[in-house]
């Protein structure tokens, strides 16, 4: 019998016929090997978010380990000797467990809290991302509402995460929560009784919040960051505008190779953050907290950054109680307003704001193209009244430690704070609406006169004047020929127009002659320089 | 190395036989990408000439990086093996094993990603793509025959034309529906007024077959009136089993001891009030230390202006007045637990607290 010969460079052919012939996947790939992705420093906040997660994910594994969800009191016997023969929870004695019996679990501990404060904070940025420059538009508003209901769902994650090791701040949280729990109207001591199981604390919360943290929040937070993908994907990334780029194409990158690349180096890098905050910056030191107690609480007791605001909310809420006067009387506590109300106001509102702002602006197209802040005056306003909201009632989460460390009345803080709640968004809208007009305003001015040289020239009259650099054609007189603002970048400096030499690779010695360096290096203008007017009409 | 594909257009260009064995691999792929409706309008190198000086140094770093990141990496196990890690008192090595993993395993990511990133961003060709986004909707007979699909599933179905059927499948559904809400509903649905003593109006310190409760301290000692000293306050516990554990969590109470005159002031503003007449022993007065806003502890007493504050919230509360709020969130005042002192000398509770102790809520009378 004649044996066939192996040939080795024929494997990969063969072994992708078997794969096409089974799966048919070689025309889907093709597509998504060669898929275009628009390149720019903010398309990658949101990243920053996917990796914590997968951070997240990978850490919370290996706590699961050790962890023991259990309410049970039990003395200490580990080797933080300030709280031996205390009795405490097992959920508590787990913790201190992880964090001094488990080699290096104080380490994954840290890494899983700092990465969760950081999956929060590029949600918040990736959010002021795509607000500002509109990306939240047609077809996109599912979308956007989608990375809403995210943050309100990464915000009870680390709400029940940092709830979980009964410590003494975690245990004042619940308490807070349990106290949000009985202020809402006609159902509030029934919420707050079946939640905790009777009556706080009860025996069962730890365990409940568990397995909502590792299980439940988790997999809805996994399968709406999916869907939340797969639209980005579908839909197809917006863009700025720019040279070549429209509303209905791509300009950018295909996903492979160099795209894909660098998401991984970005990820390593997220990753390697992470490990040196974990490893340098102690956070949530449960050990000196001790276990929860209800008569023992610390000054300085502050949630996690992204819950301040609400904290915050709580603080500066002025004692505004309503009564009925209905049999022996029923009440609305003022906890129930900032707590309830307001959080869920401000995580269901926002994810309306796409359909009021089409609806305002008669708007039914699609976009994808982003569009600058300064470009529409009224949503940076919007915006940065929100933020401007979202910050003071930050701050005032943690007025006492400000009032303590600057010398200020405590009193002072909060009036300030409910002073600036008032006075402060409407202040940043107005500020706001006018610095992009004047932005807008300059770069009209550019286009219509050129860019400014810097160059002084004296007329015969003995009157100065300025040279500009018109960034167009000019008339028989020498005059700019006015331009079309195009929604993207002016360049507003001579060097921007190519005034600067380039610059001379190498750190001690150049490793390229100056004379064979080309004129934008490695990055040659896409158009001929005599076209330049044609960068600023990309649509 | 990739050099300069000359002329790198697809979407413009006639589609080619990507069978024909002259092509080149790269012409194959400009090929694909062509039929993916995507232009490639530049991808050149980043260097003039392929193996130049500037290439070779670029690659020199690259490779730099990865060998940082195995050191690291190398580094990191070995201080994770050897380094001593169990926790000791005082300034010991442990001290550092953390902050060892943190920055061994950081260097090394962040390597690998310098590496990674630096290959993609110096040594890859740069390109410039542009693909068709093909946002356009589904055409008019694909949206009509979907449309019509759906309808005549409906039709077909038939359910608008058999009432029977309609009813029939509300009255089957809605209780299965029901059956499936019921369990969660049932098994985590708890009475908060349900017990003989209900649990939101009752502390520790009611009285247990007409025994009065002490007021003990955390460990369970009772409290004489000398040991708590002029100006002075102390957190109590109901002395009864478990009386300083959470079992009890709304029953820790401050017991102050006032200086004279603020004892007389106090007297008259409690005194005048319907509900609060008669709670103090002597110049002790005790109020509960669970804030009416959050449930917090109000634990920081301000001897000077006879103010308690609550760190949480910072709700304010005037010792001298009923423990009125007079700063803050809340907006109830803490109630006051009648004292007494026993045969003995111990502090015990007169009754239980006469108004509900902690937060708000709807159905508080």
């Amino acid at each position: 019998m004649k044996r066939r010969k192996f040939d080795v460079a024929q494997v990969p052919a063969n072994v992708g016929k078997g794969v096409d012939d089974r799966f048919q996947a070689a025309t889907p790939l093709r597509g998504l090997l060669n898929k275009v992705f628009p390149d720019h420093w903010s398309f990658l906040l949101g990243e920053i978010a996917l990796f914590s997660f997968v951070i997240i994910l990978l850490t919370g594994t290996f706590l699961t380990l050790f962890f023991d969800p259990s309410m049970k009191e039990v003395p200490y016997e580990g080797s933080y000797s300030a709280l031996r023969g205390t009795m405490m929870s097992a959920a508590y004695e787990s913790s201190l467990n992880i964090s001094f019996e488990v080699r290096g679990g104080l380490f994954m501990r840290q890494m899983h809290h700092w990465a969760a404060l950081l999956f929060m904070a590029a949600i918040v940025v990736h959010m002021a991302r795509v607000f500002f420059t509109g990306a939240f538009r047609k077809p996109r508003e599912a979308n956007w509402a989608i990375g809403v209901a995210l943050f309100l769902l990464g915000f009870l994650a680390g709400f029940t995460g940092y709830s979980l090791p009964d410590d003494g701040l975690s245990g004042t949280g619940l308490r807070i929560a349990s106290a949000i729990f009985l202020s809402i109207p006609v159902i509030g001591t029934w919420a707050s009784a079946s939640v905790f199981g009777g009556e706080f604390p009860g025996h069962l919360i730890i365990g409940r919040f568990y397995i909502a943290h590792v299980l439940l929040i988790p997999g809805i937070l996994l399968a709406l960051i999916s869907v939340h993908l797969g639209l980005v994907f579908k839909q197809k990334h917006t863009q700025w505008p720019g040279p070549m780029r429209t509303n209905a194409n791509v300009v950018g990158e295909r996903m492979f190779p160099r795209y894909a690349l660098k998401q991984g180096g970005f990820f390593m890098a997220v990753f390697g953050v992470v490990a040196l905050m974990a490893g340098l910056f102690q956070i949530n030191p449960i050990w000196i907290f001790g276990p929860y107690r209800a008569a023992e609480v610390s000054s300085g007791s502050q949630p996690d950054w992204y819950v301040m605001f609400m904290d915050g909310l709580v603080r500066l809420m002025p004692a505004w109680e309503i009564t009925l006067p209905i049999g022996d009387g029923y009440v609305i506590p003022p906890l129930f307003w900032p707590a309830v109300v307001g959080l869920g106001a401000l995580t269901t509102v926002p994810m309306f704001y796409p359909f009021i702002e089409a609806r305002r602006l008669k708007d039914k197209a699609s976009h994808h193209l982003l569009q600058r802040p300064r470009d529409n005056p009224e949503r940076s306003g919007v915006g940065a009244m929100a933020f401007t909201f979202f910050i003071i009632a930050t701050i005032s989460g943690g007025n006492d430690v400000i009032a303590d460390k600057f010398h200020i009345s405590l009193n002072a803080m909060t009036w300030a704070g409910r002073i600036g709640l008032v006075i402060l968004p409407p202040l940043a809208y107005y500020l706001t609406v006018r610095l992009c007009l004047g932005l807008q305003q300059h770069d009209r001015e550019v286009l219509a006169h050129g860019v400014e040289t810097g160059i002084i020239k004296r007329l015969p009259n003995g009157q100065f004047v300025e040279v500009h650099q018109p960034l167009g054609p000019v008339d028989d007189h020498g005059h700019p020929l006015p331009l079309e603002y195009a929604g993207w970048v002016v360049p507003k400096k001579m060097n921007r127009l190519g005034a600067l030499a380039p610059a001379i690779k190498g750190f001690f010695f150049p490793i390229e002659k100056p004379s064979e360096a080309p004129v934008s290096p490695g990055m040659p203008p896409v158009s001929p320089r005599e076209e330049r007017e044609e960068i600023t009409t990309g649509r | 190395m990739t050099v300069m594909k000359e002329g790198a257009h697809g979407a413009g260009t006639k589609p080619v036989d990507v069978q024909d064995p002259r092509l080149s691999r790269f012409e194959i792929v400009r090929e694909g990408a062509r039929r993916d409706d995507i232009e490639i309008v530049t991808y050149e190198s980043q260097f003039p000439t392929p193996n130049s000086k500037a290439e070779k140094r670029v690659v020199r770093t690259i490779a730099l990086f990865f060998l940082l990141s195995g050191a690291a990496a190398l580094a990191f196990l070995g201080f994770y093996i050897w380094w001593p890690w169990k926790f000791e008192l005082g300034n010991t090595s442990s001290d550092y094993y953390t902050v060892l993993l943190g920055v061994t395993l950081g260097v090394s990511l962040f390597s690998l990603g310098f590496a990674i990133l630096t290959w993609a961003k110096k040594l890859l060709p740069h390109e410039v793509s542009v693909q068709d986004r093909h946002h356009a909707p589904s055409s008019d007979d694909d949206r009509l025959i979907a449309g019509q699909t759906m309808a005549y599933v409906v039709d077909e179905l038939g359910v608008q034309r058999r009432p029977l059927l309609k009813g029939a499948i509300a009255l089957g559904l809605a209780p299965l529906g029901l059956v499936a809400v019921a369990p969660l509903v049932g098994g985590m649905i708890q009475n908060p007024h349900g017990d003989d003593d209900p649990m939101l109006f009752t502390t520790g310190f009611k009285p247990r077959d007409g025994e009065l409760i002490r007021l003990t301290r955390e460990d369970g000692s009772p409290i004489r009136p000398d040991d708590v000293s002029v100006g002075g306050q102390i957190t109590v516990f109901p002395g009864v089993p478990h009386g300083a554990t959470n079992e009890y969590a709304d029953s820790p109470t401050l017991l102050i001891h006032l200086r004279g005159g603020d004892a007389e002031k106090a007297r008259a503003a409690l005194d005048a009030d319907r509900i609060n007449q008669g709670v103090m022993w002597g110049n002790y007065v005790a109020y509960s230390k669970i804030c009416t806003h959050a449930g917090c502890p109000a634990s920081l007493y301000e001897q000077q202006t006879n103010r308690l504050l609550c760190p949480c919230h910072q709700s304010q509360f005037l010792i001298t007045d009923n423990a009125r709020p007079i700063f803050g969130p809340a907006s109830r005042r803490l109630p006051a637990l009648p004292l007494e002192v026993d045969d003995e000398g111990f502090f015990v509770a007169s009754s239980d607290y006469r108004e509900t102790v902690g937060p708000d809520f709807w159905e508080r009378p």
